[in-house]
């Protein structure tokens, strides 16, 4: 069951990389092989989790020794507005007797107790590696569960062992169309409900977007996963159209939807101001394409008319100090050519960007951005090789995810955070003018020239 | 005193819990040039290395065997060799740290005798100290793999001396409660002793936070191989918490260098007893830097004794921070409100209060409001969460700390640390008020003067 999932997902036919790939390329799948002793990453459970924790009001239980969730709960950065049972962390904490034993009494009645202490609309089980390797068959525990208990069990069968963290990303996007979304029919179906999918309400995000979409009349039913309600989750078959942000996370859960459902998607980013403007206009075209009424178009480009010289206002008085300062871009998952248009907006060199994870229309995008030049394009930088590039004073600050901080820290560089962990929002126009904030906070940070200046006993 | 209760619950809410491996992961932190890795699925180490990171703010370095399907059906053998392998070119360490987690014990790899055949048959591993841990997630916390990391470290690398004269040097085995910061502290109490000191492992050479000259791929600092295998050349071993007591024997078994074993280096009497064992072993008189110390802190415990009798403290915490936390804030005469650990560690028994619970924040939660409330919660971050539900002070201790900067420089160890401790702890109660509806009506308009 679990190995044909997994062969579907990694021969997604609505997938950008998948489709540029030849026959031969494609039937091997999109699983790159972990290198032992130089893997990087979380696995498939931890990505399974990242994509669907963001629900906030139901329990999220582990099934599992302690490490899977004692080592990781309430450690990411997805905010709510409402409910915050998200935050708990579930775990049946196997311990010897249960792997001795089986652990499917336990689980039943760790999930028993979650429901009568929480009250949830729903339980989320995560499957683990031990939990799958001693087969404890957390479907039919889910399943005997929702039966008895009225409450709908939904397992996750994403054991880290199986592959990635993005590998766990489309698992969990499985387990959301294989048993929550079409489950609950709402009374309150609109001719502009959209659904986001692929969005984690990381710092808030969702609500430098959310105004915007508001004032055209468009509502989200759902994000998918970000702040969501189980409800709307379950209800969002209803939407009439369909976001994937960070395609590769959720394109397939978006081709089921519309083989089922009808319901037309299109890839976007809310990164960046004009693929923020992209985004809205694409929204709003597709909606009037299936009836809403045709004046949106013309409100959307008001709208985007108006945001965009606000943003740019808003970014020009940064211009003088961020002009000609050099920028390494790290990273994996926000899209590398939407924030390098940003930042060249407002005078920055870009010397570097990684695009490890990007889609090859995507690294079409970033090379011309780059003025074609091939060797700013990175897939990985290796640890060391970083560090030379902001000692020799090659790279003036540094972009990335929290795993290559250090690199840049301890050369006396600049960083900021722009993964999931990071502590600020950057989505959309208020987004993007809050990361060039950032920026300049950053680099003009009067500590820079304290902490580079040798000790008054050091040579130059 | 206290009663020790398991209730074995089968959902565990909040865990205050970490795993083994991670602690064995840590406690190889403190080897110079070292490079650990899982052999498990990819996320045991992510989550592991991420956790790490936010509490330390640094780089740390730890693999992965990277486990797939197919190797955890047939075995993972080659995965540890290939994982080897790319430490040993990429990286070239001094030591490796081999870690088994639940996944591959659950398997039940022979880690250890697979590791031989690696060894036999690859000559680039020969100039690195490998020292496989068997630590699996399902058995114990961080204090557990802490504790045989040390152990496995110690059986690996220590060597009978025989020969040789005795150094005048003591060893020194930290439990994982100590901070950077803790061990810095007892190495200079030590040095003011006149000895030299072998610290195993030693978090305050690597985890201290400070900028290398160069970008190193291992650990920054720690304990060098070849200082363990001088360990034997020692006079005595002070080994501190309980879950040491098996590295300080095996070190003794190995050496036939005795050791003392103090259950905790934070309070009066047990930062005598520390500098009673050194004097003996030094030969030499308290020394006065010492001697003032104490007088500072015995004065710090007459100055805060006012803030903290009489108050209710509630601590969650692995078991040797805290009988160490709980002992300090009963002997200032606070009473505790609740107590919750991950481990049935006997001597908390001896703690002074009703219950010690094996369990997780809810049970702390439980707990508190069972007890009508109470005025301070010592606890790591994740017990942020209850804290701001209960309206408590939360002072953060123990790990992870990922919401405050420095928890690697927090020194709680020897007179100095304990006085300090006293005044940030007597800080937080004397600006809040008593819980309460007792204290509610009897402050009123006492505040200010408490305060002053």
């Amino acid at each position: 069951m679990l190995k044909r999932k997994i062969q579907e997902l990694m021969t997604e036919p609505g997938c950008a990389v998948n489709t540029a790939k030849s026959a031969g390329e494609r039937k091997k799948g999109c699983g790159k092989k972990l290198v032992p002793g130089a893997a990087a990453g979380g696995c498939a459970f931890d990505g399974a989790k990242i994509a669907l924790q963001p629900i906030t009001d139901v329990v999220h239980l582990v099934h599992g020794p302690i490490a899977c969730e004692g080592n990781s709960w309430d450690s990411r950065n997805a905010w709510s507005t409402g409910p915050t049972l998200y935050r708990l962390g579930f775990t049946t904490d196997m311990n010897n007797l249960d792997i001795i034993h089986g652990g499917e009494k336990k689980l039943y009645k760790a999930i028993r107790r979650a429901i009568a202490r929480h009250s949830p609309p729903a339980v989320f089980v995560y499957q683990t590696c031990v939990g799958a390797l001693i087969g404890d068959d957390v479907e039919a525990v889910c399943k005997a569960a929702t039966e008895r208990m009225g409450v709908p069990v939904i397992p996750i069968n994403a054991p880290g062992f199986v592959g990635s963290k993005n590998l766990g990303n489309r698992l969990g996007g499985e387990a959301l169309f294989d048993h929550v979304i079409g489950t609950i029919e709402p009374d309150d179906v609109g001719p502009t409900d959209i659904n986001i999918l692929g969005e984690y309400n990381v710092c808030g995000e969702l609500d430098q977007f959310r105004p915007l979409l508001a004032r055209l009349g468009i509502r989200l039913r759902a994000s998918i996963t970000g702040d969501a309600r189980f409800a709307d989750v379950a209800a969002c078959h209803t939407a009439r159209v369909n976001m994937v942000l960070c395609s590769q996370a959720l394109v397939t859960l978006a081709r089921k939807m519309k083989e089922t459902y009808g319901i037309p998607y299109f890839e976007g980013s809310f990164y960046g101001i004009s693929d923020t403007s992209d985004a809205l206009r694409a929204i709003a075209g597709l909606l009037v394409e299936r009836g809403a009424d045709p004046t949106l178009i013309e409100r959307t480009e008001a709208l985007i008319a108006e945001q965009e010289a606000l943003a740019w206002a808003r970014i020009e008085p940064f211009k003088a100090r961020l002009k000609g300062k050099r920028v390494l871009l790290y990273t994996g998952g926000v899209k590398s050519w939407s924030v390098i248009q940003a930042l060249q907006e407002v005078g920055m060199e870009v010397v570097g960007s990684s695009v490890r994870k990007a889609t090859p229309s995507d690294r079409e995008k970033a090379l011309a951005r780059l003025g074609g030049d091939e060797e700013k394009l990175a897939d990985a930088i290796p640890p060391r090789e970083m560090y030379k590039m902001f000692t020799e004073g090659r790279a003036d600050m540094m972009l990335s995810g929290g795993r290559s901080q250090f690199i840049a820290l301890k050369a006396r560089t600049p960083w900021i955070d722009i993964n999931q962990e990071r502590h600020h929002g950057y989505a959309a126009y208020d987004g993007m003018v809050a990361l060039v904030r950032q920026i300049d906070l950053s680099i003009n940070n009067p500590i820079w020239n304290l902490v580079r200046a040798p000790a008054p006993w050091d040579p130059q | 005193m206290a009663l020790i209760v398991d209730h074995n619950k089968p959902l565990s809410t909040c865990p205050l819990k970490v795993s083994a491996p991670l602690g064995a992961a840590l406690a190889f932190m403190g080897m110079k040039g070292c490079l650990p890795m899982f052999h498990g699925s990819q996320g045991c180490t992510a989550f592991a290395l991420v956790m790490m990171v936010r509490h330390f703010r640094e780089a740390i370095p730890l693999q992965t065997t990277a486990m797939n399907e197919i190797s955890t059906i047939l075995g993972g053998m080659d995965q540890v060799e290939e994982g080897l392998l790319n430490i040993a070119n990429r990286a070239k360490p001094e030591i490796i740290g081999l870690i088994s987690t639940a996944l591959t014990e659950t398997r039940g790899e022979d880690m250890s005798g697979e590791l031989k055949q690696i060894r036999a048959r690859n000559k680039e591993l020969n100039d690195i100290a490998v020292v496989d841990v068997s630590a699996p997630d399902f058995a114990g916390s961080l204090e557990t793999g802490w504790g045989k990391a040390v152990a496995a470290i110690i059986r690996a690398l220590a060597v009978p001396t025989g020969g040789l004269a005795k150094l005048h040097q003591v060893n020194l085995l930290p439990g994982c409660h100590m901070t950077p910061g803790d061990i810095e502290a007892v190495k200079d109490i030590i040095a003011d002793f006149g000895l030299d000191v072998i610290v195993l492992p030693d978090l305050s050479d690597s985890l201290d936070g400070h900028v290398a000259d160069a970008y190193v791929p291992t650990t920054l600092g720690g304990t060098p191989v070849s200082q363990v295998r001088e360990m034997g050349r020692s006079k005595l071993t002070i080994a501190i918490g309980e879950h040491m007591r098996v590295s300080a024997r095996t070190l003794q078994e190995k050496t036939g260098v005795p050791f003392v074993l103090l259950d905790r280096i934070t309070g009066l009497e047990a930062v005598d007893r520390l500098m009673v064992s050194l004097s003996t072993v030094a030969e030499v008189p308290v020394p006065a830097r010492q001697r003032r110390a104490r007088s500072q802190l015995v004065d710090a415990m007459l100055d805060g004794h006012f803030y903290f009798g009489g108050r209710s403290i509630a601590i969650a915490a692995e078991p040797a921070l805290l009988w160490s936390m709980g002992k300090l804030v009963t002997d200032m005469g606070a009473t505790i409100a609740a107590a919750v650990t991950t481990q049935a560690v006997p001597l908390l028994g001896e703690l002074a209060a009703e219950r010690v619970i094996v369990g997780d924040f809810e049970d702390l939660e439980d707990q508190i409001l069972e007890a009508g409330g109470c005025d301070l919660i010592i606890a790591n971050s994740n017990g942020r969460q209850a804290a701001s539900r209960l309206s408590t002070p939360l002072y953060r201790a123990g790990f992870p700390v990922f919401d405050r900067l420095g928890p690697a420089h927090e020194v709680n160890a020897g007179y100095r640390g304990t006085r300090d401790l006293i005044t940030r702890l007597g800080n937080i109660l004397m600006e809040c008020p008593n819980h309460g509806p007792i204290s509610a009506e009897h402050i009123h308009g006492h505040t200010a003067a408490a305060a002053g």
